[in-house]
C-alpha cells in the first residue's frame, strides 16, 4: 500500500471553471427572478425509484438523492420561481460520469411545460458556454427511428431484445423473467448503449415525450398512445439533465410511489419511506410547473472537454 | 467462495466465470437518469489469454478467484515439471507446460521470474523481460561486419533461437527482449 493519496484529482484551472460556473448559474437566475433556496441534504424520507438507491444516515434518517421533494414543497407553500446548486447522493454509482455524490443544479418554473423549460436550459446552457446554434430536439419516439431504425412504441420486449442482440450489444447476464418481459428494461439498455452515446455530439440534444410507462415524477398526456412530458438533455453522448412537466395530482403521485416501494420489495432491495410531506404538499396543491435537474459536474466536463468526472471534482468518491 | 460485485471490479481484479480465471482489465458503467444500470465489463481469460467483454447488471457479481501474482525463483526443470521456490517460505510449486508457454525457453535457472498462482498452482509463468545467455551455436562471425544490419539465427544455452548481428560469435553472452525475442546487445566481458 502506497501513502494515502491526499492530493485532488481536479487541477486549479478546472476548479476555477468550477467556481465560475456556480457564479454564471446565480448571475442567470438573479436576473430572471428565480430564488435560491437550501433544503435538506438529510430527510426522513427517500426517493424510492426503482433504480436509484438513497444512503441511510445513522440515527434514521437519508441523504437525498435530489432535492426534488423539498423544492416542490416550497413551491405547494407559495415560494414561485426556485433554483439550487446542492450536493446528492447516489449509492454504487461510480464510474466515467458517475460519482456517488455530485452537484445537482435543480429549478422549478410555476407556469412552465417541459417544452419551455427546455428553451430556458438551452438559454442557461449558452450562458455558460455551450454552443449558439445547432441544437438538436427530437421526440422519444423518432431518437429510435433515427439512430435505432424503429418505432420503439410498436416493438415489445422480445422484439426489442431481438434487435438489441442483432445490434451486436451483449445483454446483461442473468437477467430475470420479469426483467426480459419488461420493454422497458429493454428500452433502458437502448438508451444507454445505443441511442444516448450518439446523441449531441457537437452541440446538446433534447430527448422528450417519453413512454408513458417512464413518467417517474411527469405527468402524462393523453396522446396516441399516451407520453410523459419529460425530457433528458445530451451532450457528447452523456445525460445531463432531467425534466418533468410536472405531476401535481397527489394521489397518482402515492399511487406510483406505491408500485415503486412495492417494486422494491419484490426484488429484494431496500424500501425506504416514500416522501409523505410531498404527498400532503401535493394535497394542498402544487401550482402547475415544470422541474429539471442538471448534472452540474458533468455539464463541467463537456464544457472543458474532460474525459472523467474526477476531473472536475476535487476529491471523488476514492479520495473523499 | 467470495462474490466480487461489479461495484468492486477494478482493473486487475481476478473472477470466475464457467470454472476459467479472468482478470478484469476495464469496468465501464453506464446508467440512464432513471433507469437499469449497467456495468460492460472487458476481462482476460488467463489460461487463453482471450480478451472479450461481457455486460452484467450493476450489482451482480462474479466468483473471485483465488489468483495472486508472486516472485518466485526458478530452481530446475524435470523434463515434465519446472519448479520454483517462493523466497520467503521456500515453499515449491510445479508449472507444467502449458504455465511455461512463452517462458520456457529464456530460463536457465536461479532467475527470480513473476508467477500467476491460482489455486495456489503456477497459471502463468512469465519469464524477466530482458535475459542474459550464452550462444552455443552460430555460424562463423563476419568479423569487422558492424554495418551492414543482417542477421543470422544463433542458439542460446536455454535452447532458444534468435537472430543476432553477423558479427557476434559461439561463446558470447547477449542481450535479449523475452518479449520480442529480439537481440539488444553484447553483453560486456
Amino acid at each position: 500500500m502506497t501513502a494515502t493519496n491526499w492530493k485532488p484529482t481536479a487541477s486549479f484551472e478546472v476548479l476555477r471553471a468550477r467556481a465560475a460556473l456556480l457564479n454564471t448559474f446565480r448571475i442567470f437566475f438573479a436576473e430572471r427572478d428565480v430564488l435560491e433556496v437550501s433544503t435538506p441534504l438529510r430527510s426522513r424520507y427517500a426517493t424510492v425509484d426503482r433504480h436509484i438507491d438513497s444512503f441511510a444516515t445513522d440515527g434514521g434518517g437519508w441523504l437525498q438523492t435530489s432535492p426534488e421533494f423539498a423544492m416542490k414543497r416550497l413551491l405547494a407553500a407559495g415560494s414561485g420561481p426556485i433554483w439550487q446548486a446542492a450536493p446528492v447522493f447516489r449509492r454504487d454509482e461510480q464510474g466515467r460520469d458517475h460519482n456517488p455524490e455530485f452537484t445537482m443544479l435543480e429549478w422549478y418554473r410555476p407556469g412552465f411545460d417541459h417544452l419551455t423549460l427546455m428553451d430556458e436550459v438551452e438559454a442557461l446552457l449558452r450562458r455558460c458556454g455551450a454552443p449558439e446554434f445547432g441544437w438538436q430536439r427530437y421526440r422519444y419516439r423518432d431518437v429510435f427511428v433515427i439512430f435505432a431504425g424503429f418505432d420503439p412504441f410498436k416493438a415489445d420486449a422480445a422484439e426489442l431484445r431481438r434487435r438489441l442482440g442483432e445490434r451486436g450489444i451483449a445483454e446483461p447476464e442473468a437477467l430475470s423473467d420479469d426483467e426480459i418481459a419488461n420493454p422497458d428494461f429493454w428500452l433502458d439498455l437502448w438508451m444507454s448503449l445505443v441511442i444516448g452515446p450518439q446523441l449531441g455530439p457537437q452541440t446538446p440534444a433534447f430527448v422528450y415525450d417519453f413512454p408513458a410507462s417512464q413518467a417517474a415524477l411527469a405527468r402524462v398526456r393523453d396522446d396516441e398512445p399516451p407520453v410523459a412530458e419529460r425530457f433528458e438533455l445530451f451532450w457528447h453522448g452523456v445525460e445531463l439533465a432531467n425534466g418533468f412537466h410536472e405531476l401535481t395530482d397527489a394521489a397518482e403521485q402515492q399511487r406510483r410511489f406505491e408500485a415503486d416501494q412495492q417494486w422494491r420489495a419484490a426484488n429484494g432491495r431496500a424500501v425506504p419511506p416514500y416522501d409523505a410531506a410531498l404527498i400532503a404538499a401535493l394535497q394542498a396543491g402544487l401550482p402547475p410547473c415544470a422541474g429539471v435537474a442538471l448534472g452540474a459536474d458533468r455539464l463541467l466536463m463537456q464544457i472543458l472537454g474532460c474525459a472523467r468526472i474526477e476531473d472536475v471534482i476535487a476529491f471523488p468518491a476514492d479520495r473523499a | 467462495m467470495a462474490s466480487i460485485s461489479t461495484n468492486e471490479m477494478k482493473s486487475g481484479t481476478k473472477v470466475l466465470i464457467d470454472g476459467d480465471p479472468y482478470a478484469v482489465i476495464d469496468n465501464e458503467y453506464r446508467k440512464p437518469g432513471k433507469g437499469q444500470a449497467t456495468n460492460t465489463l472487458k476481462i482476460r481469460n488467463l489460461k487463453t489469454g482471450r480478451v472479450l467483454e461481457k455486460t452484467l447488471k450493476s450489482g451482480d457479481s462474479w466468483e473471485a478467484a483465488d489468483v495472486e501474482d508472486t516472485d518466485m525463483q526458478y530452481l530446475y526443470n524435470d523434463g515434465e515439471f519446472w519448479t520454483f521456490m517462493d523466497p520467503t517460505s521456500f515453499e515449491q510449486v510445479q508449472a507444467g507446460k502449458e504455465a511455461m508457454a512463452e517462458a520456457a525457453q529464456w530460463l536457465k535457472g536461479e532467475e527470480t521470474v513473476r508467477v500467476t498462482l491460482w489455486n495456489e498452482v503456477p497459471l502463468i509463468v512469465y519469464a524477466p523481460n530482458t535475459v542474459e545467455l550464452t550462444i552455443t551455436e552460430t555460424d562463423p562471425g563476419l568479423r569487422g561486419d558492424t554495418a551492414t544490419g543482417g542477421t543470422k539465427p544463433a542458439t542460446l544455452e536455454t535452447g532458444a533461437v534468435v537472430k543476432v548481428p553477423l558479427f557476434i560469435n559461439e561463446g558470447e553472452k547477449i542481450k535479449v527482449d523475452t518479449r520480442t525475442g529480439e537481440y539488444l546487445s553484447r553483453v560486456g566481458k
